[in-house]
């Protein structure tokens, strides 16, 4: 027990000594612009996670020990990132850190035990469902996605929250079902299938996601929903049925509304060539791009790219959000780009070992679910920056500046320790 | 379930290998293509901050191209200023954030921008950029002519050509305008009117104009006449009887209604007479014509330091394109300038330097020398001697014959005090009845030549000798007026 904390600590040690290098880095690069005060945003950021182990000590002391190094070391790149871009966005993400790790501290502390979710699962589901729906109605549109809403001076991005709870709420429903979508109700062409009504929920899942893309023109939270809800049905039955018929049915659908929703197809029309239209619809995949190859196999070194213009206009728009893996690829190149990615692989190889590890249905399901929720998201946000899929406007997560992407991460995170520490404890 | 998710784990391991394939190929393969197109705000940013060298004319006082700071938010942007507005757009040209940049502003980029490779110019650069501090530029000082670059403005106003003007003994090109002209300044703003406006302005065509010679190429068959020794200059005579001969079953025929006897070389490019030219164009064949051409430069880009795409090879054109020397070709016709032969005023120029220069043909060189924002010389240019054309003597005879054009034959439109002129008057018939290109090629003075000028004026109603000839006179008088030594 007591060597897991310690590797922890060790490990998070690492984390602070590279964050004081980064900070110092974009600092001595800009200390024409930026003052010495802002270095203590740093300073904040470590004692931040400090707390955050000794929260882990007293609550989930055998939990996995690399999770919350990785997620500080993320944060810390994504921090320094924005730090370079503003300090002031970087102080605001230095609140959110503090907030997110609050949201860490009360799931750890009050729920306790993942499954005493489970009772709650359909209060979990309602609450994702309606949150969403909300957030079509009365949402508010910021660069063409209508993804938040308003209270008062604060922006909340309701998905990142209802992709946890929906996670939680399969989890529990698939483990419940997984024999009836696993056994043949009849077969037809040799393909057996399960009975109709076990199909609806699929046929929900799918509607929900379209609806997502064609009223917020949203395609990465649609993706990401609908991806979420595959593997773990995946995962479940062990079935690749499933994947089939939802990739189909999600295809069709997309086919449908791209041909009735007009900004789904310029969207897609920017992705076939950006380079058609490189100082409007274009611009951001294009200035992202440009900045992506400017970094070369090195970068360009932190804080010493040409990222922000006159009065804080950046270059590339969305930089601090959807660019920022731009941003961080210009300045590290592509020593800093793989190396970011392959945090992300590692921090999905110990997601995945502690779904491995679990000795329940439920838990399993869960910290997989939410493993690869992290991971499509990254894919996701990744690919579409470099163009390998359609742009979309989701949160790196860890690293893009935003307070609802960071808080429903750190609970992520919290979740998935807790499913480490029951699997250790039991073993 | 652990297979499963083993599968998804493996299924995320491609994707990620998947993204950063491709990161790398943005960064890598792709990179260079990427860095330098125009959409690329990042380029153009990073070359705003950069304060460009300035562009002086040949005195070394008067600026041609300077800068002017505007601060934006912490950054301080250099804009480009034309100090002397359209009087040097094309020589210089421009240097704008979306629409590229042209001619000097280009051909000398490496320079004005400190990124060359000369070692204390990087290391200037590299301590700058370490401090933080802007990097400046390498001025650059051309041999442009103020005195001659105006007089040839204000002979082309309200004509569509070019004039071009070369030190024969240095190659220095010490005017080249072409009208009508632009302002510099505009382009960032009005590029797609400037591009589309007729007339073509941003086109420049003392290099890329290309037009029929017309008679002023009876000066290319003369040198090849003199110096293979088939005609001297008054022996032996050419008959010329007749106002029309026959080529190729076509009637080839002297202007006006001339008709000449037996007359000598000399008395043949004086007044310009297609009949004698035309024949000794059949006597000298293709294949020698076309080898005092390629001695010329016709057939190959100007090796003058300038975009390449900003210049045309002179020639013979056949659908768009550079014939090879060799095509089968109405060697006649060639030899009085038409056929499909097509030049460029700078080639003309040379054609006139090379002669003025005792047939010894030199680089032509828009640049003087390059000198560091310390004031250290970063780069000097040298005379550099190309190839020897024609002898001496040819050269000599020439310049004799080419100077009895101006005293007394179709060129004395050109003649100036006190000062001895050589050279050659051409108009070329575009086949609409009184639209010509009215050429003129001179030099002066004759003893020690200091200029040598090419004027091409097109669609007009005159001839060569009429409306081209005064010019050039006007171009070397303004240059000799100012006193040569500078």
């Amino acid at each position: 027990m007591r060597s897991e904390r310690m590797r922890e600590l060790w490990n998070l040690g690492w984390v602070g000594a590279l964050t004081a290098i980064g900070f110092l880095s974009v600092y001595t690069a800009r200390q024409n612009e930026i003052s010495s005060a802002s270095l203590t945003y740093a300073g904040v950021f470590l004692g931040v996670f400090g707390l955050a182990h000794i929260g882990v000590r007293a609550g989930l002391p055998r939990a996995d020990p690399w999770l919350l190094p990785l997620a500080a070391l993320l944060c810390a790149l994504g921090l320094t990132e924005i730090y370079r871009l503003s300090p002031t966005l970087a102080r605001d993400q230095s609140v959110w850190v503090v907030i997110g790790l609050l949201g860490f501290l009360a799931v750890v502390f009050l729920v306790r035990d993942h499954r005493r979710l489970e009772p709650y699962t359909y209060l979990l589901a309602t609450t994702a469902v309606g949150l969403l729906l909300v957030t079509m109605a009365v949402g508010t549109t910021i660069n063409g996605a209508k993804l938040w809403l308003r209270f008062g001076g604060v922006q909340v991005q309701p998905g990142e929250f209802a992709k946890l709870l929906l996670v939680v709420f399969l989890a529990s429903y698939l483990r419940d079902r997984r024999e009836v979508l696993t056994m043949a109700h009849r077969t037809i062409l040799g393909v057996g299938l399960p009975a109709a009504r076990h199909l609806g929920p699929l046929a929900l899942m799918a509607g929900l996601s379209l609806g997502v893309l064609a009223v917020m023109n949203d395609l990465g939270t649609a993706l990401l929903l609908f991806g979420i809800y595959l593997s773990m049905i995946y995962v479940a039955t062990g079935r690749h049925l499933y994947t089939v018929l939802g990739l189909g049915l999600f295809a069709a659908g997309s086919w449908a509304v791209y041909n009735t929703v007009g900004h789904v197809q310029e969207r897609f029309q920017v992705w076939v060539d950006p380079w058609a239209h490189p100082h409007t619809t274009g611009y951001q995949i294009v200035q992202s791009i440009e900045a992506i190859a400017d970094g070369g196999v090195f970068g360009t070194g932190l804080g010493r790219s040409l990222q922000v213009l006159n009065h804080g206009q950046t270059i590339i728009p969305a930089v601090q959000t959807d660019g920022i893996y731009a941003a961080w690829a210009d300045e590290t190149g592509l020593a800093g780009a793989a190396g970011l990615l392959l945090i992300y692989l590692l921090f999905c190889y110990r997601g995945f070992k502690i779904a491995a590890l679990a000795d329940d249905g439920f838990s399993k399901l869960l910290a997989c679910g939410l493993t690869f929720a992290f991971g499509l998201q990254a894919f996701l946000i990744v690919g579409g920056i470099i163009r390998l899929i359609p742009l979309t406007g989701i949160t790196l997560p860890f690293v893009s500046y935003g307070g609802s992407s960071i808080v429903s991460n750190f609970m992520m995170l919290a979740l998935l320790l807790m499913v480490s520490n029951r699997a250790a404890e039991r073993a | 379930m652990n297979r499963q998710i083993a599968s998804l784990f493996r299924l995320f391991a491609i994707a990620f290998a998947v993204l950063i394939t491709l990161t790398a190929y943005w960064q890598i393969w792709a990179a260079d293509s990427l860095a330098t197109r125009r959409d690329n705000a990042r380029l153009v940013y990073r070359q705003l901050q950069i304060k460009r060298g300035l562009i002086y004319a040949s005195n070394g006082r008067t600026v041609l191209a300077e800068n002017h700071p505007r601060s934006r938010g912490g950054l301080t942007l250099y804009l480009r200023r034309y100090p002397l507005g359209d009087l040097f757009a094309h020589a210089v040209g421009y240097n704008t954030v979306g629409n590229g940049r042209t001619a000097l502003e280009l051909a000398e980029n490496d320079y004005l921008t400190a990124s060359n490779s000369d070692l204390a110019t990087v290391v200037s650069r590299v301590g700058s950029e370490l401090q933080g501090e802007t990097v400046t530029g390498d001025d650059v000082v051309t041999s442009l002519s103020v005195p001659a670059q105006r007089a040839a403005a204000a002979g082309m106003a309200g004509k569509v050509g070019a004039v071009v003007a070369i030190e024969p003994a240095t190659g220095r090109v010490l005017a080249m305008y072409s009208s009508p002209s632009f302002s510099p300044e505009a382009v960032g703003r009005n590029f797609p009117k400037l591009a589309n406006t007729s007339g073509a302005p941003l086109l420049n065509r003392a290099t890329q104009g290309l037009y029929a010679p017309g008679s002023t190429f009876k000066t290319v068959t003369a040198a090849a006449a003199l110096d293979t020794g088939l005609y001297g200059p008054d022996q032996p005579l050419i008959d010329a009887k007749g106002h029309c001969i026959t080529v190729q079953g076509l009637p080839l025929c002297n202007a006006g209604t001339e008709s000449f006897g037996p007359i000598s070389l000399t008395t043949a490019l004086t007044f310009s007479v297609n009949t004698a030219f035309a024949q000794i164009g059949q006597q000298l064949g293709e294949a020698k014509l076309e080898e005092y051409m390629t001695r010329f430069g016709f057939f190959s880009e100007p090796p003058l330091t300038y975009p390449s795409d900003e210049m045309n090879p002179s020639g013979l054109y056949h659908n768009g394109h550079l014939l090879k020397p060799g095509a089968p070709v109405d060697v006649a016709r060639v030899a009085i300038g038409q056929e499909r032969l097509l030049v460029t005023p700078l080639q003309m120029a040379e054609v006139a330097a090379t002669i003025a220069n005792g047939g010894e043909r030199t680089r032509p060189t828009l640049v003087d020398r390059v000198v560091s924002p310390s004031g250290s010389r970063v780069y000097t240019q040298h005379p550099e001697p190309l190839e020897r054309v024609m002898s001496p003597q040819s050269a000599q005879d020439l310049t004799n014959m080419m100077q009895k054009v101006v005293d007394e034959g179709t060129g004395t439109a050109a003649r100036l005090n006190g000062l001895t002129v050589a050279g050659k008057t051409g108009t070329a018939e575009t086949g609409v009845a009184g639209v010509n290109t009215a050429w003129f090629i001179a030099f002066a003075p004759v003893t020690d030549p200091k200029i040598a000028v090419a004027v091409v004026v097109e669609h007009t109603p005159l001839f060569g000798g009429q409306v081209s000839a005064p010019i050039a006179a006007s171009v070397i008088e303004a240059y000799l007026g100012q006193g040569v030594a500078q």
